[in-house]
Parts: C-alpha cells; structure tokens; sequence
C-alpha cells in the first residue's frame, strides 16, 4: 500500500498506535476524508463522531488501507502500516458482507487468524480452541455451528467482533459496532471493549449515538470532512463543538442529550 | 462396455467431466461475488479472438484460435475490472457492457473481412463437437497402456484435464484468502492480502477454463457450468467446502448423465438419432439445479434470520 510520502519528518505524535497526517481520501469530485491530522491515544477508548458522509468510515478504511487516499499518511506506533498489521483488528459494518454467504459462525472466527495460519497453515485443535475463547468473550460460543445467515443482527455483530478478538491485536478499529443491535448486544459489545481497554488496548469507534458517548468513551474525535476536535470528552464532545460538527442538522433533543450528559 | 465404449465414448465424456469441473470450481467464487456471468461474458468475447486470429493466421487451427480467444479472454477481463473499479459500475453491468461490445466488435470484424466466407460456424460455437472427439485408435481398455494408441488421443483431452488440475490446483493453495477475500474484501484488505490480485487471478483462471472448454465443448456448456452446479450446491449446505464438493458431484453427475442421456435417452423414447451432448448436459445440470431449488436443504438461508432474531 502506497499510504506513505517519501521523506516526510517525524513529529512527536508518531508513536501513537494510530496516528494520521494530512490524510485526504476522495471517492469522486468531492473529497469524503480533506487533510485530516488526528492521532488517537493508547489504551484509551476514542469515538470518531459526525454527521452522516462526514468520512467517517472512509477515515477508517484509509487508515486500514483499505482504500487508497490521495495524499496523506498513515503510521502505527510510528511504523508504517504494513509492517503494523498483526497489532491491529477491524471490525468492518455488519452490512457491508453478504451474511448468506456459507459459513458457519465458527469458519468466520478463524479467518481472524490468517494471520497466524497463512494460505497453507493447517487449522489445528489450538486454533479452534482460540476462537471458541473469542466467541465465549462475546457470549456466543453456543452458536459456533450456526449458518452465519440464521443469527440476529445483534449475534452477526458478535461474531463479527470475536473475529477481531482472534486477530489477537492491541489496536480495535470498530466501524458502527452498535448499529441496529438490540440492548443486550450493546451491553456486552460495550463491556469486552472495556475490557480490552482495561488489558491495555486502544479502541477507535465509529459512533453514531451521540447520548452514549460520554458513557462509553473516553474521547472523542469529531470530524465532518475535516478534523474538528479531537480530545477528552469532557472537553471536546460540547454543544458549540458539535453545531460546528452537524452544523444545522443536529436535533435540539440530541442536544439536550449531550448538554445533560 | 469394451472395446466400443472406449473409442467412441471414453474420451468424450473424459473432456466433459475435465471441462465441466474446470468451469464450476471457479464458479463456486464467482457465483458467491456475483460475477457468475463472466462465463457468459468470456464465452461471447472470444469470437473477436479467434476472428482476429484467423485474420493474422490465414488458418483456421486450433492453437492460434485457442491463443486469440484466450487474449481476447485476458482484454475483456481486464476491461470488466477497470470499469468496475473507475467507473464504479455494478460487477454485472461492467460485463453486459464489455461481452456485449467486443461480441458485436467480432460481428463487425467476421463480415467485413474475408473470414465471413471461411467455415467459422455458430453452431460449433455454441455447442461444441463433443461426439466427434473420439479415440479411434482405443482398440480396448488396453489401449490405455499402450503408448502408440495413447499418442492418438484428442488433443482437447490432455488439455483438458491440464486445465483441470491447474484450476484444482489454484483453488487449492489460495482456497483460504480466495474464501476470505470473497465473503469480506474490507477485512482481507485490513490484514494485507492482495485482495485485487486474488480477484484478478480468479477471474484469469476462469476465462483459461472458459477457453479451453469452449474450444472442446461449445459455450453452452462454459455458461451452464459456471452456474448451475455451484448454485445447485449452495443450497445442498451452508460451508463452504462442502459447497465446493458437492458443485464437482453435481458437474460430473451433469457430464455423465447429460452424455448418457444425449446419445441413448432418444432411442429410449423410440426417436432414431441422438441429440447434442453439450446440450444435455446443460440441461441436465439446469435440472438439477430446479431440484435443488425445490429440495435443497439449505436454500432459505436469508429467510431464517427472521426466526432467529431474538438474541
């Protein structure tokens, strides 16, 4: 992946476990992501918070290499990314596969360990056991056999983050991990990403729900296009920084919600 | 079942059942990314080929054809993704557009040159001359060991079959990264697998199987085998490598039976000629795929998430 600028300096930010400079993604005319500089703290829990096609998920897939930006660089405790991919897990949005694809829950865990087993590597009694201890984490090792079609979407977002948990990585880059679940999945996702802070790791999350995340986070990155602020939640994620986010498009009930919390 | 079966049936229905699983182990992928038409698409591109072929060539022969039809192939592949990709069109229509175009560029190509009076025919085309690939010099089982009588063997079947194993081959080595690629390309990109390379040589493998199929037993076979056996097998389970097996039984089932049925199943009916091979074994795997759509094990995945949606 060609996300580096040859010859750029380094600055202090760059052994952060993610950090982003000058990064613009465009998918037509109009860039999605333009010259965003963010970095995002270890073993801290940070939500990348804006309205919708503010380049959120781009910012993410571009810091995955997923898709390729047109300028702009990406380092991973202060490496460059490819040499970095074994220390970082993604959960990608529940919809973006096609869930009738045959598989069982199982066959999707252990492709979180690729990694680990390569093109040719045999899938031996260890490696299941491994996925089974991430799809337990996620409470979902009664459904290993399940076709992955026949579970909620809740259950799909499960099984979804128990294959980044095999990734054994100790940076989670989360795309809206809590759309369109019910309660009880929130509730647990939210409790092993704490858990996965509390061991030391850093998770980054799309959100979309501005009333949980004074609850959830620790910090918040807000971004519609460009960067807009990026910090503790108690500084960052106020009214004032959050019209300039949404601009007019914020309910005043959400508001309310944020004000209060 | 001797000396007959073997000269005029061994071969046959050998190149059937190569050609038949070289097309439907890619297909199993296709199916699943839905670009299961680019057998149809490689099946239409390669006339443009093979006409260009012959205008460079003077000769209508096997090798510069196969060569043209396979570059032709490798053009409209190539086409199909940058389309995809530039364009950011839907996978299905980047290919209606690309089959389409080069089809009727061959059209154009075959009337207005000299080639629209030499025997390049339709029919062979479409279905192929499977019952004419016969072994004349397979005196018996023996023959099979015999060196001289081997020597005599068609051409299509030892390309056949080295078609087969490259593509049993292929899926074999990258069946991890092609599974994981096709169910989820953002999160095989996340670990740095080379997710547009994967996609290219699958397509790749596809069109040399579609090639080399055609040239031995007409497209209908090519679009039917992409398609049918995978899509039959899809909904016998719900893995992946039991799809893939289960897609093999169903094409050889298809190229046995289709060739049984195509050459005796008439006289049974008190009809005195046979009819096309290729065309009974497409029809056949078209029923088999009805069979399992009507009962299939697995073919409501999709609508059990309803049921399930407790959590």
């Amino acid at each position: 992946m060609a996300l580096e600028l040859v010859g750029s300096a380094p600055e202090q930010n760059d052994d952060l476990p993610l950090s982003i400079r000058g990064l613009t993604v465009s998918y037509g005319e109009k860039p999605a992501v333009f010259s965003v500089d963010v970095g995002f703290q270890p073993g801290q829990m940070t939500a990348i918070v804006g309205p919708n096609g503010a380049g959120k998920s781009t910012l993410l897939k571009a810091a995955l290499g997923i898709v390729t930006p047109l300028s702009g660089q990406v380092r991973c405790h202060g490496r460059p990314l490819a040499e970095m991919r074994a220390r970082i897990a993604y959960v990608p949005q529940r919809a973006s596969v096609d869930w009738d694809f045959p598989a069982r829950v199982l066959d999707v865990v252990l492709m979180g360990l690729y990694r680990d087993l390569g093109l040719l590597g045999r899938i031996r009694g260890q490696h299941r056991a491994r996925a089974m201890e991430c799809l337990a984490r996620v409470g979902m090792d009664g459904f290993a056999a399940r076709q992955i079609g026949q579970l909620s979407g809740g259950q799909q977002q499960r099984v979804f983050l128990a294959r980044a948990l095999a990734q054994g990585a100790d940076l989670y880059l989360l795309d809206e991990p809590f759309a369109g679940v019910d309660a009880a999945t929130e509730k647990a996702i939210i409790t092993v990403l704490k858990d996965l802070k509390a061991e030391g790791a850093t998770v980054v999350a799309v959100h979309h729900d501005l009333a949980t995340v004074p609850d959830y986070f620790d910090r918040v990155f807000l971004i519609n296009t460009t960067a807009i602020a990026e910090g503790p939640v108690a500084d960052v994620f106020t009214p004032e920084n959050l019209q300039t986010a949404y601009g007019g498009r914020l309910a005043l009930a959400q508001m309310g919600g944020v004000a209060a919390g | 079942m001797g000396a007959d079966f073997v000269m005029l049936s061994l071969t046959p229905l050998l190149i059937g059942i190569a050609a038949a699983v070289a097309c439907a182990l890619p297909g199993n992928f296709l199916l699943l990314r839905r670009q299961a038409l680019i057998g149809d698409a490689i099946s239409h591109v390669v006339l443009p080929g093979i006409v260009v072929a012959f205008l460079l060539t003077g000769v209508v022969a096997a090798l510069p054809m196969m060569l043209g039809a396979g570059a032709a192939a490798l053009v409209a592949v190539v086409l199909i993704e940058v389309i995809r990709r530039l364009g950011r069109i839907e996978p299905g229509a980047a290919m209606g557009v690309v089959f389409t175009a080069m089809f009727a560029g061959g059209v154009l190509l075959l009337e207005q040159s000299a080639t629209s009076g030499v025997h390049l025919d339709v029919q062979h085309a479409l279905y192929g001359n499977l019952e004419s690939l016969i072994w004349l010099d397979g005196y018996g089982w023996a023959a099979l060991l015999d060196p001289d009588a081997l020597r005599a063997l068609p051409p299509e079947l030892p390309r056949m079959a080295a078609v087969m194993l490259g593509v049993v081959i292929f899926t074999g080595v990258m069946w991890r990264a092609l599974v994981i690629s096709t169910f989820d390309e953002g999160f095989a990109r996340s670990m740095g697998l080379p997710v547009q390379a994967l996609s290219l040589s699958l397509i790749v493998v596809a069109a040399i199987a579609a090639v080399a199929a055609f040239d031995a037993v007409g497209s209908i076979i090519v679009i039917a085998m992409f398609i049918c056996p995978p899509a039959a097998a899809r909904m016998m389970t719900n893995r992946m490598g039991a799809q893939v097996a289960w897609s093999v039984g169903f094409a050889v089932l298809s190229a046995v039976s289709g060739y049984v049925l195509a050459g005796y199943g008439p006289l049974w009916l008190g009809y005195d000629s046979a009819v096309s091979a290729a065309g009974m074994i497409a029809t056949v795997s078209g029923v088999i795929l009805g069979l399992a759509a009507l009962a299939g094990p697995c073919r409501t995945g999709g609508d059990a998430q309803a049921s399930g949606a407790f959590s």
